[in-house]
């Protein structure tokens, strides 16, 4: 390296500039590919949450692209001669390398961690963020003090109850455009509310009851899966979230308070009753899946989802 | 075999049966007292855990390969998820790393044995035991554990059957067996470093290797007490009916999760910083070069470990946990990035410019450099609460660490296999078969867990026995990656058994590498340097200085070179 001839000097410094620039575009280009690997943003924390991490994935692009080409350049141009069992020049440290590659870092994620709680600021105010820590008082079907939606979660299903309308579901319904309130409970274990196309997760942990604010922002059907294993049918423990207009909402709501209890949709008790039967085998022994809520809308979770 | 020609004279003359000497294989199933014998007892069990637990893993990637749950019940994919963790970290990683350890550590610093012979042959045995333990669970009513290897209450406390002897009691004891084996071994590795160095040997010129096994096993002294107790009051839950995580008890489920995560993220850097400590040993012989900023490196890992004891709660974002404690463990997170930079930059520095030789280890080592940087700026990501939000318990998390634990941690350990095969058998390995052991490694490590990411991005949460069908392509893929890793260890495993039955004799130092481990013959006696410690004039790595390690250099060098 300090052998270089002077007159390399100025090539390589322009070569490594353009490489710099390459890089760097690269980067830019990789950071606005997120949203084609991102389900559809249909809540107003969406565009912030995919705006960080855009920004994440150019810089980690910088980072990891500008690793791997010093690690190519070594292995292509720095090889020992097959018999040459010589040694290189003893380098054996610089103390002004070291600050620089310790206090870029520091100040890079500093800044990201600074961008991130801003964010995070955002996101409060809008109000997914917000928590309360007193265990679950309201007994089932009395006045929700933190929102307008409770949501049961159970081993293994989610049932939705509107008190107000009183309305029952295992489909959440959700008017566009409105910060929603969703009161989270667990009749048992652990689960977790996800939306990927809220950008949102939750736990919702037994003896406490937790306030989830939502905006959503565009209107289709999304899923909402279990995100805190749960047991047996964990996976299968899925919902359909609609998003509608306030009208098709307040509709939606109406109707749905005429009609008759019915259960609800649980796949894991169709999958334990075909067990039962002998239709279906079955493995090790397990908890038995809760009966299916009794609700006035059972819904779908099997139509197309949007995300 | 039975010959004793050309065998060093001084492991026919040892007292009890050392590696190198002929007919000996019955000490690897003794209570062997020798660092040596318990190292290669380590790694060998541990690598027959890493054929087990790769055996469950294949199966739940065979239950992955479609959408529907139809390969095995879903009951059976749980305990199958749940004991493929469970076995790969406790019964192979940590094991593993162990051993090294135990080769290394008393070599590189011109000891004759580990402080405490005997507290290391039953830490030792204790694996073995512990890993019955866990197997057997497969064999009682209700079958094992099947809540994941964080084992969260109250899922963790639901027991179907009622049994008092069932599957996440044998976990969980098998859990506490494996804290107190690693206490054990913790307390052995701290004093042997802080106090059985050769003469000359400071801090200031111990190998990188030994710096890193210092501060992992600091990590294992001061977390472990804290899984233990949050296993041990998990376990009065599922025994005896106490309420300390039953919320209709008044118990808190969110306060395991705490006592689990202060040792268990901990535990990440237990299992990255000796491998980190590979890499350090490993570039500058095949690069030629000295360490780049050696005081910088070993100054970073004990960064590393006091901030490794405050990000706890970044697995909690969405437990439930206050907004300005989300971001002050973001903040401490981001924060571990600056001391693993310095290490990074350190490589990168080392290998510029250098002399390499892309053998089968160093092959190893370049490629677990890529696959932790990569796993390194995901881990930005993880750590900065929104982002985390969104891939928090999704298939990004499972690429993520899979990354470390595969792609860095387990490429590491294969590198340092390599590179000190010959050293404590005495053979070298065939480079033909280590690269092509690479070859599957590297391409089998990224097309498994490269597509678990876009997965995470969509929405796919992990621990699923069965998904919606958007998700098949990258399935697929991940897959095929799945079984591509099972074929590696084919040719690894050859590799080990032929050249250590007949590998061409190994001289004492093959890379023309520098450190006291090197000075030693290949295999090394029974007591190492026995009365005869070197006295250590200068630090490590002085490639290209021409600085002697120790003193008398030449005499010891042309000593070997007779014998």
């Amino acid at each position: 390296m300090t052998s270089t001839p002077q007159r390399f000097f100025w090539p390589r410094l322009i070569g490594l500039a353009l490489w710099l620039v390459l890089l760097t575009l690269l980067s830019l280009w990789m950071g606005a590919q997120v949203p084609r690997w991102l389900p559809v943003s249909a809540s107003s924390a969406a565009p912030l949450v995919d705006g960080l991490f855009g920004f994440e994935t150019a810089v980690a692009t910088f980072v990891f692209v500008g690793v791997v080409s010093v690690m190519v350049w070594v292995m292509l141009f720095n090889r020992a001669e097959k018999y040459d069992i010589s040694d290189a020049e003893p380098i054996e440290g610089n103390t002004t390398l070291e600050i620089i590659w310790t206090v870029i870092p520091l100040v890079l994620v500093m800044g990201i961690a600074a961008y991130t709680i801003q964010v995070n600021r955002e996101i409060g105010l809008i109000g997914p963020m917000d928590h309360s820590h007193a265990p679950a008082s309201s007994a089932a079907g009395a006045s929700v003090p933190g929102g307008e939606v409770q949501v049961i979660a159970r081993q293994w299903s989610w049932e939705f109850r509107y008190p107000v309308a009183g309305v029952s579901s295992t489909e959440l319904h959700m008017p566009i455009d409105r910060r929603l309130g969703l009161q989270l409970e667990s009749k048992d274990v652990i689960h977790g509310f996800y939306v990927p196309a809220f950008r949102l997760k939750q736990q919702v942990i037994p003896g406490r009851s937790i306030t989830l604010f939502i905006t959503p922002t565009r209107e289709g059907r999304y899923r909402l899966r279990d995100s805190e294993y749960s047991g047996t049918w964990f996976a299968a423990n899925q919902a359909d979230v609609v998003v509608e207009s306030e009208e098709a909402y307040q509709d939606w709501l109406r109707r749905a308070s005429r009609l008759p209890l019915q259960p609800g949709l649980s796949e894991a008790s169709r999958e334990y009753a075909q067990q039962l039967s002998g239709e279906r085998g079955s493995g090790y022994a397990t908890i038995a899946p809760a009966p299916p809520p009794l609700v006035n809308v059972p819904g779908s979770n099997t139509l197309p989802h949007d995300g | 075999m039975t010959s004793t020609a050309g065998v060093d004279s001084r492991i026919l003359k040892a007292p009890h049966p050392v590696p190198g000497a002929p007919d000996n294989w019955k000490r690897f199933f003794s209570f062997n007292t020798d660092a040596k014998v318990i190292g290669i007892q380590y790694i060998v069990t541990a690598l027959l855990f890493l054929l087990v637990g790769g055996l469950l893993a294949m199966i739940m990637r065979g239950e992955l390969i479609t959408p529907e749950a139809d390969l095995v019940d879903r009951t059976v994919y749980n305990g199958l998820y749940t004991m493929h963790g469970t076995i790969m970290l406790f019964l192979f990683i940590f094991p593993v790393l162990n051993g090294l350890n135990n080769l290394l550590i008393p070599c590189m610093i011109g000891a004759p044995d580990m402080a405490f012979p005997k507290l290391n042959a039953a830490a030792f045995w204790m694996v073995p035991v512990f890993g019955v333990i866990l197997m057997a669970s497969f064999l009682v009513p209700g079958g094992p554990a099947s809540s994941g290897w964080w084992s969260y209450p109250p899922v963790s406390l639901q027991n179907p059957l009622g049994h008092l002897i069932n599957g996440e009691a044998l976990w969980i004891l098998a859990v506490a067996l494996s804290g107190i084996s690693s206490i054990m071994g913790a307390v052995n590795f701290v004093t042997t470093i802080l106090r059985m160095r050769a003469p000359g040997m400071t801090l200031g010129r111990m190998p990188i290797f030994c710096w890193t096994a210092l501060s992992a096993q600091t990590i294992q002294l001061i977390g472990l007490p804290a899984l233990t107790g949050g296993a041990v009051m998990l376990l009065f839950d599922l025994a005896v009916g106490t309420s300390f995580y039953r919320p209709e008890g008044g118990g808190d489920p969110v306060l395991y999760q705490h006592f689990f995560w202060f040792y268990s993220h901990p535990a990440v850097y237990v299992i990255i910083l000796p491998v980190f400590g590979v890499f350090s040993e490993l570039f500058p012989v095949y690069a030629r070069k000295p360490l780049f900023g050696y005081p910088f490196v070993a100054g970073a890992s004990l960064v590393i470990v006091g901030l490794s004891l405050i990000v706890w709660v970044h697995h909690m974002f969405p437990s439930g946990v206050p907004q300005w404690m989300r971001d002050v463990f973001m903040v401490t997170t981001m924060l571990i990035a600056v001391p693993t930079g310095i290490k990074v930059f350190a490589w990168l520095a080392t290998l510029w410019g250098g002399k390499l030789r892309l053998n089968t280890a160093m092959l190893f080592a370049l490629g677990g450099l890529f696959n932790f940087v990569f796993a390194g700026v995901t881990g930005i990501m993880l750590a900065t609460v929104p982002v985390d939000i969104h891939v928090n318990n999704t298939y990004f998390v499972v690429g993520h660490f899979h990354y470390v634990i595969y792609g860095a941690a387990t490429m590491g350990v294969y590198a340092a296999i390599y590179h000190w095969f010959p050293k404590f058998t005495g053979h070298m390995y065939y480079e033909g078969l280590g690269k092509l052991h690479f070859l599957l490694t590297f391409v089998g490590t990224n097309l498994n867990f490269f597509p678990m990411h876009p997965l995470g991005l969509m929405g796919m949460p992990r621990r699923v026995s069965s998904y919606d069908p958007e998700f098949a392509f990258w399935n697929v893929i991940a897959s095929l990656g799945a079984f591509l890793l099972g074929v590696s260890i084919i040719p690894f495993l050859l590799n080990l058994v032929s050249s250590w039955v007949r590998g061409p004799k190994s001289p004492a130092n093959p890379w023309n590498a520098i450190g006291l481990e090197w000075l030693l013959p290949s295999p090394p006696p029974a007591e190492n340097f026995e009365e005869h410690v070197p006295t250590v004039i200068s630090g490590p790595y002085g490639y290209g200085t021409g600085r002697p390690l120790v003193e008398h250099q030449d005499e010891i060098e042309r000593a070997l070179l007779q014998a």
